[in-house]
């Protein structure tokens, strides 16, 4: 059959249902793991992508657990290192479409190193980082995400490690895209995790995701109705920053320093404000920096979503590639060149 | 005509079968570069060679010091050699210390070639000699012919107008040296003037300057009276016609997953992170671009391997290589490889540990590790590599058994064979055994489910990759139900699935050849076993007890787990076995565990090769105590 033939044959449409596979979700009720899970389900169909070329892969930990719930194929591997698994798998079948489902403690604590390696090469693998601040199968330990003060069971007196900052740690590592989406807004998530997959690079995506068992409403603040409109920012490309429930209120860059004003009051326009630009990376850093200012303080600053900062930089796989092409310019080697080297002698 | 021809002078040229030659010199002296040429010339002269390199772990330790001193030795010879000697006959010596930290090792009434500058009280004093003693002066090398040669006086002389800095210059010394040795040894020097042509392509002074100090040591050893009494010597070629090449461990290592890859119809892939003295196997790889190899230098052991599990669950001949600290970081990822039962080959190259340990220096010390070293119940196929050469047969034998039994296996080298080297007559690609790959083909949505831990009669199961249709399937580290591979915590079918797994691995001694003896009698006083990089000491020992007419014989292991289904058989033939180790006892407590018998063990734990006299001495002690 030519190529020609097969272009006629019409792909069967796929449905969520087609991506769920038979074992049922083993996740407490309320958990945001479902959420997440049911978009990425969503969103498979919409990729074009068949399940037998989706790879998904996880290490340990509750959201870890993904891999076993989607009809693809998949790897529940060991925790911290799903993302050099990933690697390893895509640069050697950079054809298939390759995705890692991690955590707070996965990704950012015993997997810190591959987090920040994995992202300065840039292979094209999607990454969804559940972030819910606290380490939920081994029952209620702080994270490297967990708020100083708050106390767990192995933080009695509150925790007192400064928090890592995902979206600056995505971006200082080298990352080329970085996105920010919330279990709840499911919506959203899916056009967050659609863009993620179109990213061509590593793409990282985190995801405020409620654990209700061991640190419930830790984001309550971005998820009520009465409080997300004045505590969120959703970015969108060549638009300016507004929010606010009266869509009043904006944020300029002063300098360096972002500034939120009052539309209404300082008699600015739209068009004063800062316009996002994801290909932006001085911009991007300091979108990352919103999250460290506490929303009772002085220089409160909304919490950014979407997608922060996306760059086309060549893939870890592609470049890697290109160098064994250029190699077998001249030619593939062959079994009996390998074997006689080249530095061989002959004795007469 | 050659320049090698020109000789001025007639000087007796005496045959000699073998000799050991060790070249010494502080780490900058250029010891490695000037062996290697040296070993070179006399492969392709086409003697029997076998070279071991010594050389400290640190990059320039401090200049003139015990601690700065890096050697080179070899044996070249008429007949086989498995061993660089046990003592060497000749020693170059570019400094006092040098000769200080080897002077034990060299045969008495052997020759000693001194660079004379080496010898200053500086010198002398670097290398703790005491105050006003000159070992080349006051009488300490009264048991050795010595030659003294002002070394670098002469390599200036010879290089006054070539217009290269003085620093330049005094780097040619080396070059000097190898000149003298070819003049001495009768070999000529159109190998390492080609060598030095193409290494210097960009800068033809230097290579000139390179040519010119080679040529003025050879002449020198013509021209001068020095030699008169000594003469030269002849070392009879006897290699077989045919085309060779040298090879170091580390390089058969490289070639053998390439070779294996290939047969298998495989791409391969290698995770790695660079550690002593393993790293030249992924330099090797990742200069194998043309062949179509994917090397990744990945951020920690860890991610080394795991970037492997991904390769190979991918469908790849995936495969990592280390040493005993990178091979304790993996050992997690080892678990889920067994677990996963997916093809996997880990190249531990041993050194002397524990910790950082002895970088640079082999031991035997991580059979423990490879056999046991692992959370839980985990069995691995564990084969060992006994020479250079071999490095490239047993791990492509890694390669077989990971593929066609769907384990990772591990391969044990150590530092000794990694840069040890040995001619290799050129590999025949319709001599190496078929690797059968046998991917699972897709499956129609009317066939039954697909079970990825269905096994076959061999109890191995199948390898399903992404990409091919209808058998999309979730594995993982959690133990699994017996033929979906669905996560199972239940009691029954988790011991059920640790002796499948266990059985799996018991099963490969069904496919691999039967144990033979090496040399010797097959019943008899004594059988020494060895396994490893102590091949060459057992292997020279035993012939030279067996000319002595005593009743012993070799046997070498490759399959360490599982045994060869007749050493228990082998073992029960011979009075006493004796088993050698580079370290404390490993194998032994193995043989005792699975045999019941009482082994003599003989371990060597200094960071230093066996040699032959040791272990000949241990083989006549036993034989007198058994008679």
């Amino acid at each position: 059959m030519s190529d020609n033939d097969t272009s006629i044959i019409a792909a069967p449409v796929l449905t969520a249902k087609d991506f769920a596979s038979d074992q049922e979700a083993k996740w407490c009720p309320g958990c945001g793991d479902h959420a997440v899970l049911q978009q990425l389900k969503n969103v498979m169909p919409e990729l074009g992508v068949t399940p037998e070329n989706i790879v998904i892969l996880s290490g340990i930990g509750c959201s870890s657990r993904l891999p076993y719930y989607m009809a693809t194929y998949g790897v529940h591997g060991i925790h911290g290192r799903a993302l050099p698994m990933a690697t390893g798998l895509k640069v050697s079948r950079p054809e298939l479409n390759v995705w890692v489902a991690t955590g707070d403690g996965d990704a950012l604590s015993i997997g810190g190193n591959h987090f920040i390696h994995t992202l300065r090469r840039n292979p094209d693998i999607n990454v969804v980082l559940f972030n819910n601040e606290i380490y939920g199968l081994t029952k209620g330990q702080y994270s490297p995400t967990s708020k100083v003060g708050l106390r767990t069971i192995t933080s009695p007196s509150g925790v007192i490690d400064q928090p890592f900052n995902t979206a600056a740690l995505t971006i200082g590592s080298g990352g080329s895209f970085f996105a920010r989406a919330f279990d709840r807004d499911g919506k959203y998530l899916r056009s967050i995790l659609k863009r993620a997959a179109l990213h061509k690079g590593t793409s990282l995506v985190e995801i405020y995701q409620n654990c209700p068992i061991f640190n419930n409403a830790a984001f309550e603040a971005f998820a009520t109705p009465d409080n997300k409109a004045d505590h969120t920012v959703y970015l969108e490309q060549d638009k300016p920053l507004v929010f606010g429930k009266e869509k009043n209120k904006g944020i300029i860059l002063d300098g360096f320093t972002p500034v939120v004003v009052d539309l209404d009051k300082e008699g600015l326009s739209t068009s004063d404000l800062w316009v996002h630009n994801e290909a932006d990376i001085n911009k991007a850093s300091i979108l990352a920096r919103f999250a460290d200012d506490h929303a009772d303080s002085e220089e409160f600053l909304p919490r950014p979503f979407g997608v922060f900062y996306a760059a086309e930089r060549v893939t870890y796989e592609d470049a890697l590639t290109a160098q064994i092409k250029d190699a077998q310019k001249n030619g593939f080697a062959t079994l009996e060149e390998l074997l006689k080297g080249e530095s061989s002698y002959v004795i007469k | 005509m050659t320049d090698t021809n020109k000789t001025t002078r007639q000087v007796n040229v005496t045959s000699k079968t073998s000799v050991s030659v060790l070249f010494a010199g502080d780490s900058g002296d250029g010891m490695q570069l000037t062996g290697t040429q040296f070993a070179n010339t006399v492969a392709v002269h086409g003697t029997e060679l076998n070279t071991f390199p010594n050389f400290p772990s640190e990059i320039r330790a401090p200049a003139g010091t015990i601690a700065g001193v890096s050697g080179f030795q070899l044996q070249f010879s008429s007949k086989p050699v498995y061993t660089p000697g046990a003592r060497f006959d000749v020693m170059v010596a570019m400094n006092s210390a040098a000769l200080k930290a080897n002077l034990k090792d060299l045969h008495r009434g052997g020759i000693i070639i001194a660079g004379t500058e080496g010898f200053d009280e500086k010198n002398l004093k670097l290398a703790g000699y005491p105050e006003g003693a000159n070992p080349l002066e006051d009488g300490t090398l009264d048991n050795y012919i010595v030659f003294p040669v002002p070394v670098l006086q002469l390599t200036r002389e010879a290089l006054k107008e070539s217009g290269l800095s003085s620093k330049e210059v005094d780097r040619c010394k080396n070059m000097f040296v190898l000149g003298l040795l070819y003049w001495l040894y009768t070999l000529p020097l159109e190998g390492t003037i080609e060598t030095l042509q193409t290494k210097f392509q960009k800068n033809i002074q230097m290579a000139e300057a390179n040519i010119k100090a080679m040529k003025a040591g050879y002449y020198f050893g013509d021209e001068t009276e020095l030699f008169a009494n000594l003469g030269r010597f002849d070392i009879a070629p006897q290699k077989q016609h045919g085309v060779y090449r040298r090879v170091t461990g580390n390089e058969a290592c490289a070639i053998a997953l390439t070779a294996a890859s290939k047969k298998a119809g495989l791409n391969l892939f290698l995770g790695s992170y660079p550690i002593t003295p393993a790293t030249e196997i992924l330099q090797t790889l990742a200069k194998k671009k043309k062949y179509g190899v994917k090397t990744f230098q990945a951020e920690d052991e860890i991610a080394g391997i795991v970037s492997s599990i991904g390769a190979a669950y991918g469908g790849a001949l995936a495969a990592t290589n280390t040493s005993g600290p990178g091979l304790a970081l993996k050992t997690e990822a080892l678990g889920l490889a067994v677990i996963l039962e997916i093809p996997l080959v880990i190249i531990n190259v041993q050194r002397g540990g524990p910790s950082t340990g002895l970088p640079t220096k082999p031991e035997q010390s991580d059979l423990f590790m490879a056999m046991y070293g692992r959370h839980g119940e985990a069995p691995m196929p564990v084969i060992a590599a006994r020479s250079p050469v071999d490095c490239f047969y047993t791990t492509y034998e890694a390669a077989r058994i990971a593929i066609e039994h769907m384990t990772p296996v591990i391969c044990l080298s150590d530092g000794y064979l990694a840069l040890s080297s040995e001619p290799w007559k050129v590999e025949s690609p319709d001599n190496l055994v078929e690797i059968k790959t046998r991917f699972q083909p897709e499956r129609k949505p009317e066939e039954p489910p697909y079970l990825p831990y269905k096994r076959d009669d061999r109890l191995v199961r199948s390898w399903a990759i992404p990409g091919t249709k209808g058998l999309e399937h979730r594995i993982g580290g959690l133990e699994k139900q017996n033929e979906t591979g669905n996560v199972s915590h239940d009691p029954e079918n988790h011991e059920l699935m640790t002796k499948l797994r266990a059985e799996k691995i018991a099963r490969i001694a069904d496919t691999i050849p039967l144990q033979s003896i090496d040399n010797g009698p097959l019943k008899g006083d004594l059988l020494v076993l060895g396994w490893g990089s102590s091949y060459g000491a057992i292997k020279t020992a035993v012939e030279q007890a067996l000319e002595a007419g005593q009743s012993v014989a070799h046997a070498h292991l490759r399959y360490i787990h599982p045994f060869p289904k007749n050493l228990g058989e082998i073992l029960g033939n011979y009075k006493q076995v004796l088993i050698p180790e580079m370290n404390s006892g490993q194998l032994i407590h193995l043989i005792r565990d699975t045999f019941l018998i009482a082994p003599v063990g003989y371990g060597k734990v200094q960071g230093v090769p066996f040699n032959e006299m040791e272990i000949l001495a241990k083989i006549t002690d036993i034989i007198k105590e058994i008679q």
